[in-house]
């Protein structure tokens, strides 16, 4: 079906636009430029009667590629929702008539706006091809979960509840992680009054009796290979053993070590025995089990006890010490001072913080803690004198002077330290040199990956601040750079056991959602439900390496031949792979080289004498383009000498697309894509950077062609760049009118 | 009448901010259908009302936009606005919610031509800034309101004005005889996402919320900031409309408190850091005149949000009082707010003068399930709790306790698993 194209564009009449604009010469020029074979008008497009006339000559007149010449693509997407086949939106309303005065001197180049608008629509769905599913897609819906402490027993149990079949690789030989080493743990439930039961011995029983899941002890990933729906891991077992299983989707449980009290020694640890960290004192109070907590040095029962937050953390100035907060010291601190006063009200007990960190309900267990008689000071300490007894000096904050404590027990709050593997960017980062890049990386990873991915960027998640195997997203918290294979539990960031909880349930969702999509061979988030994946012309590639190199989600290996080999199942659809090819091979059914190229062409641009300058806008259709649209709906103008491409990603955007507009006249080109650097705001994460890379070399380009550096501008633009994005566009004719018309106008 | 299909395999998330879209379109990408209700005319509750996120000081709208692409491309979920639960009878994997459905004036007609809203002259307290302008009777709710439909003020029904918004439409959108509507759905689990609600401030006697105009509510405050707010973008404080320039954010407003909300309402710290941020944004870093201050007890930024508030501690413009504040005090010749109490870091008294006063305003829950169904477990502030006896309803985002965004989306993602495990139970599919 794919040859047989029929081509379609349908002119919106509504909402001014039959008034403002001469829609009988839009029509003409849809047929006789656009070559579409079927053209018509609608008075009310969107409506259901509009709609049925596009529906009926989809279905009775073999319609498969169809222009709709009315809003902005943002606007009426459900009316304009139609299954198999190629769509392109003419945006005549939000970007012509409403952001272009309603007056008789702007008559003309509104119409000549709404004109090239239709011509690009009409290119578009010519050059895109009606996407089908990935037809690689796997459909293995097993659910992999490494690590099988809280959080990758929740997520083991949580998706067999919801049917799935379950494989848990537990590296040690026993379930339950660091939650098990708990004598007790902090309330998650009312009453927040005391610790409670960790409940971990019945979720290891849950979980080893539930068929759907299947345990492997004394078990790690030494290969990880594939993509969602089709993933094979090698299961390696401390025998020497090595299983193989094809697994849909994985969750990466693995958790958090202790930091490591030893760089503490100013706090006494390794100095004194009866100085020791938060999981120590848990095996303390396990041994004592309800009764008296003995120190460690000479089993004396502890009559004071202090508790030192924050020991080796939120400290960015000592490169040994963690910059961040654990987040769980606080709580955990305070139940450990409820142990002392459980058993025992005369205990002296004394939490020495900085900030007493109980968010939520937390703050009901603070309360029952001061309830319960312990001691709360606000104070820095400075160290812990191990002199025959334990003294802790530090400064109270709240009266102002340095002071110090005797205890025969000292409690360091040390935080928790992610296991998130190889820091797979920062073994990357200083390559670049010219011979054999493979091994260099492989020299410098460091550490105990957990996965082993065969990737070609490498063999763990991508770590975010502080070695976090995170998204760093705020509203998709799941989201990790490697599609298919979701991070939870404080391997992800710093939490405590109800967030991990909660953590790893949602994590068994997006596992779940992986495998369901990969099935029906659509993409994941953010462009989910696109069938659309990039396919290659191996005869044209050259090896360059670029798309493998700098793809955001590490969706792309090489063959044994050194070709790349789309794993379309790991693509998230954003382009940037399209964008990086020099010898542009690379192409998605309805996104492509073409489909952008053709538009850009499609314009209309007037000789130099007219004195209409073209300027093309290539806006992210996430933030520059909602940006522009608004600024539409608010009325904002802004000259009608511009042209609006929206594209997936700034990406996505290859440096042709730049030299074909400056080839064919237009004089300026602007880039709008999404902020970029450590705090990045482009949700493919990389891609603006990387636009932003290329286009500070397309000088040499227009050098070439004799053509001023300034004519190609790349912004950061953010959505809420209502009127900004107007007056960027405005200053760059205002630039052209300075620096001249293009010469290459024919 | 509103035709919606619903059974017992369907998941009905009521409340469509970040929390209830997050768990209607992370269910309906794993493949079920959704009901997805929503009481005011468009989706994305309270984070469509912020300036800016914490910690990257991002756009909130910015990550609507995706969920709002996801969700219009996604057949399975359908959005009923205007929309609120008036009962849920039944069991796990068989319930049946009564749902009313407000006059909205305006069908699926609209094009969002905003026609209407040019013609019409009567002018309503805007709710999407917290009553701080006025908005026209007949109008978009905000820039990025999904449905992308107008509503028209029920204040303005039989009068002229309605009769003129009805003229100017010219595709037959505006219906000014709509009914409101009841129906009846059939669903298999329950969301309840129904988000929270800034505490009320004016219960907080010594801090004179009702009584001096120039003490607000962060929630207040964010929409000052907003180029289409109630200011246009600037810190206008409320008394005289000058720029505001010594402001004070006074944390636990309402939070960690006996005599208001006993929990702490997780949000507030990282709040007023990001706030105290924009004056910076507006003023320059190196303004002279241009100051946060922020009373607080303890500065709650939680794991890696620390390098955020290394970041605030660090500028010259901020500073720290570690104190609960006494009370509040109006400079009667120049609207200034003087804020009493003792810097407990050394015990000194104060009495400090400012230009502007922002309650870092606790959290609790809107609504209160309680009110429609019995047997869900709701903790002393009316946060719904994890518990067995709930069956197939469970509280998503700020309905089930005081969370941050990333918090509530991860807590959603995880409701929506919970009401997928139901649903597949009925349909067989777990098994």
């Amino acid at each position: 079906m794919a040859d047989e194209k029929k081509l379609a564009a349908y002119i919106c009449k509504g909402c001014g636009l039959g008034d403002r604009l001469d829609t009988p010469q839009l029509m003409t020029i849809a047929e006789r430029e656009g070559k579409c074979q079927v053209v018509k008008e609608h008075d009310f497009l969107c409506s259901a009667e509009g709609v049925a006339m596009i529906r009926a000559d989809i279905e009775s007149d073999g319609v498969t590629h169809v222009a709709i010449c009315a809003c902005s693509r943002r606007a009426k997407v459900e009316a304009f929702n139609f299954n198999n086949v190629a769509v392109s939106r003419g945006n005549l309303r939000e970007g012509v008539i409403w952001s272009q005065p309603d007056t008789e001197e702007r008559r003309e180049v509104t119409q000549e706006m709404a004109d090239d608008y239709v011509r690009m629509a009409c290119a578009e769905i010519k050059a895109m091809r009606v996407p089908e599913p990935n037809p690689n897609h796997g459909s293995n819906k097993r659910i992999l979960i490494v690590g099988g402490g809280i959080s990758g027993m929740t997520a083991a149990l949580e998706s067999a509840k919801a049917g799935y079949e379950v494989l848990l690789v537990e590296k040690t030989g026993v379930l339950g992680g660091w939650a098990a080493k708990l004598y007790k743990r902090v309330p998650d439930v009312e009453p927040f009054d005391g610790p409670v039961d960790t409940g971990i011995d019945a979720l290891i029983d849950v979980v080893n009796g539930n068929s759907k899941i299947s345990v492997h002890l004394n078990s790690t990933l030494s290969r990880t290979s594939g993509a969602p729906g089709q993933f094979s891991v090698d299961i390696s077992q401390e025998s020497g053993a090595t299983i193989t299983e094809n697994i849909g989707a994985i969750i990466q449980a693995s958790g958090s070590e202790v930091f490591d009290a030893t760089k503490l020694d100013n706090l006494g640890y390794g100095k004194s025995p009866d100085v020791i960290d938060q999981v120590q004192l848990e095996e303390l109070a396990k041994a004592a089990n309800g009764g008296a907590i003995k120190r460690p040095s000479d089993g004396k029962e502890v009559t004071s006890v202090a508790f030192v937050q924050c020991a080796g953390q939120r400290n960015p100035f000592d490169d040994n010490m963690l910059d961040y907060c654990s987040g769980h010291c606080c709580n955990t601190a305070m139940k450990q001072a409820m142990y002392f006063k459980d058993a025992n009200p005369e205990v002296d007990t004394n939490i020495l913080y900085h900030d007493l960190r109980t968010p939520g309900n937390g703050e009901d267990f603070y309360r029952s803690a001061q309830q319960k008689g312990v001691t709360f000071t606000k104070g820095f300490v400075k160290d812990v004198v191990v002199n025959g007894s334990l003294n802790v000096n530090f400064k109270d904050a709240i009266l102002d002077e340095v002071t110090s404590m005797e205890a025969d027990l000292v409690v360091l709050a040390t935080g928790q330290v992610p296991n998130s593997g190889v820091d797979i960017e920062a073994a990357a980062a200083p390559v670049e040199d010219e011979k054999g890049d493979e091994q260099t990386v492989a020299a410098k990873e460091e550490g105990v990956s957990v996965l082993n991915l065969t990737y070609r960027q490498g063999k763990d998640l991508p770590h975010l601040s502080h070695g976090f195997a995170d998204s760093h997203f705020i509203c998709f918290p799941y989201e990790s750079r490697r599609t298919g294979i979701y991070p939870c539990g404080p391997v992800r960031r710093p939490m405590d056991i109800s967030q991990a909880i909660e953590d790893a349930t949602g994590a068994a969702l997006k596992a779940i959602q992986a495998v369901e999509n990969a099935e029906l061979g659509r993409a994941a988030h953010p462009r989910s439900g696109d069938l659309s994946f990039p396919s290659f012309r191996k005869e044209g590639c050259t090896q360059c390496k670029r798309c493998t190199v700098e793809c955001p989600f590490g969706a792309i290996d090489e063959d044994e031949e050194r070709y790349p080999q789309f794993n379309e199942g790991r693509c998230r659809r954003c382009g940037t792979c399209m964008g990086a090819c020099p010898v542009r091979v690379i192409s998605f059914d309805n996104y492509s080289v073409e489909t952008v190229g053709s538009q850009l062409k499609a314009v209309d641009v007037p000789d130099e004498f007219e004195e209409k300058p073209r300027v093309l806008v290539l806006a992210c259709e996430n933030d520059a383009y909602p940006a522009l649209d608004m600024a539409g709906m608010n009325r904002r103008e802004y000259s009608a000498f511009v042209r609006v491409i929206p594209v997936r990603c700034l990406g996505s955007v290859n440096t042709i697309w730049v030299s074909d507009a400056m080839n064919s006249g237009y004089d300026a080109v602007l880039l709008m894509g999404c902020k970029r650097g450590d705090e990045y705001q482009c949700h493919f994460v990389k891609g603006s950077e990387i636009a932003h890379t290329r286009m500070s070399k397309i000088g040499d380009t227009l050098e070439q062609l004799n053509l001023e550096a300034e004519r190609v501008q790349t912004f950061e633009i953010a959505i809420t760049d209502v009127d900004r994005v107007p007056q960027l566009i405005d200053e760059a004719v205002k630039m052209v009118d300075e620096i001249g018309m293009s010469p290459f106008k024919f | 009448m509103t035709d919606v299909v619903a059974t017992n395999e369907t998941i009905l998330v009521v409340g469509g901010g970040i929390s209830g879209m997050t768990a209607a379109i992370e269910a309906a990408e794993c493949g079920k259908n959704i009901i997805l209700l929503e009481k005011s005319p468009a989706l994305g509750g309270r984070v469509s009302q912020l300036y800016k996120y914490f910690p990257k000081l991002c756009f909130p709208t910015c990550g609507l936009e995706i969920n709002q692409r996801r969700m219009k491309a996604n057949q399975r979920i359908t959005v009923l606005t205007m929309a609120q639960v008036e009962k849920i009878e039944g069991e796990t994997g068989n319930y049946n919610a009564t749902v009313k459905i407000a006059s909205r004036y305006v069908n699926e007609n609209c094009t969002a031509c905003g026609a209407c809203s040019e013609t019409v002259e009567a002018e309503i307290d805007n709710p999407f800034n917290y009553n701080m302008n006025k908005i026209k009777a007949a109008y978009l709710p905000h820039n990025m309101a999904h449905p992308q439909r107008y509503v028209i003020d029920p204040s303005i029904i039989g009068t002229a004005d309605a009769d003129k918004a009805k003229e100017a439409c010219n595709y037959g959108a505006i219906d000014l005889d709509m009914q409101e509507e009841t129906l009846n759905l059939n669903v298999g689990a329950i969301i309840w996402a129904t988000g929270w609600k800034p505490y009320d401030a004016a219960k907080i006697q010594p801090y004179g919320y009702d009584r001096y105009d120039n003490v607000i509510t962060s929630v207040e405050f964010e929409r000052m900031m907003d180029k289409f707010g109630p200011t246009g973008g600037k810190l206008l404080r409320p008394s005289d409309g000058k720029e505001a320039k010594n402001i004070a954010f006074i944390q636990c407003a309402g939070s960690r408190d006996r005599n208001h909300l006993t929990h702490c309402s997780r949000i507030c710290c990282m709040a007023s850091l990001k706030q105290a941020t924009y004056i910076s944004e507006q003023y320059g870093e190196d303004a002279e005149d241009a100051k946060a201050t922020i009373y607080y007890i303890d500065i709650r930024a939680i794991d890696r949000f620390e390098d955020f508030f290394k970041m605030v501690r660090d500028k010259k413009t901020v500073e720290f009082v570690k104190s609960k504040v006494a009370n509040i005090v109006e400079n009667q010749e120049n609207g200034n707010p003087i804020l009493h109490g003792v810097n407990t870091e050394g015990y000194h008294r104060y009495a400090n003068e400012h230009d502007l006063v922002v309650l870092a305003i606790g959290m609790e829950p809107n609504a209160n399930i309680g009110e429609v169904t019995s047997g869900v477990s709701t903790d002393a502030s009316g946060f719904i709790q994890v518990h067995e006896d709930n069956g197939g309803i469970f509280g998503a985002g700020c309905a089930s306790n005081a969370l941050d965004v990333n918090r509530a989306v991860q807590n959603s993602t995880a409701s929506a698993l919970r009401a997928i495990q139901v649903v597949n139970k009925v349909s067989g599919a777990e098994a």
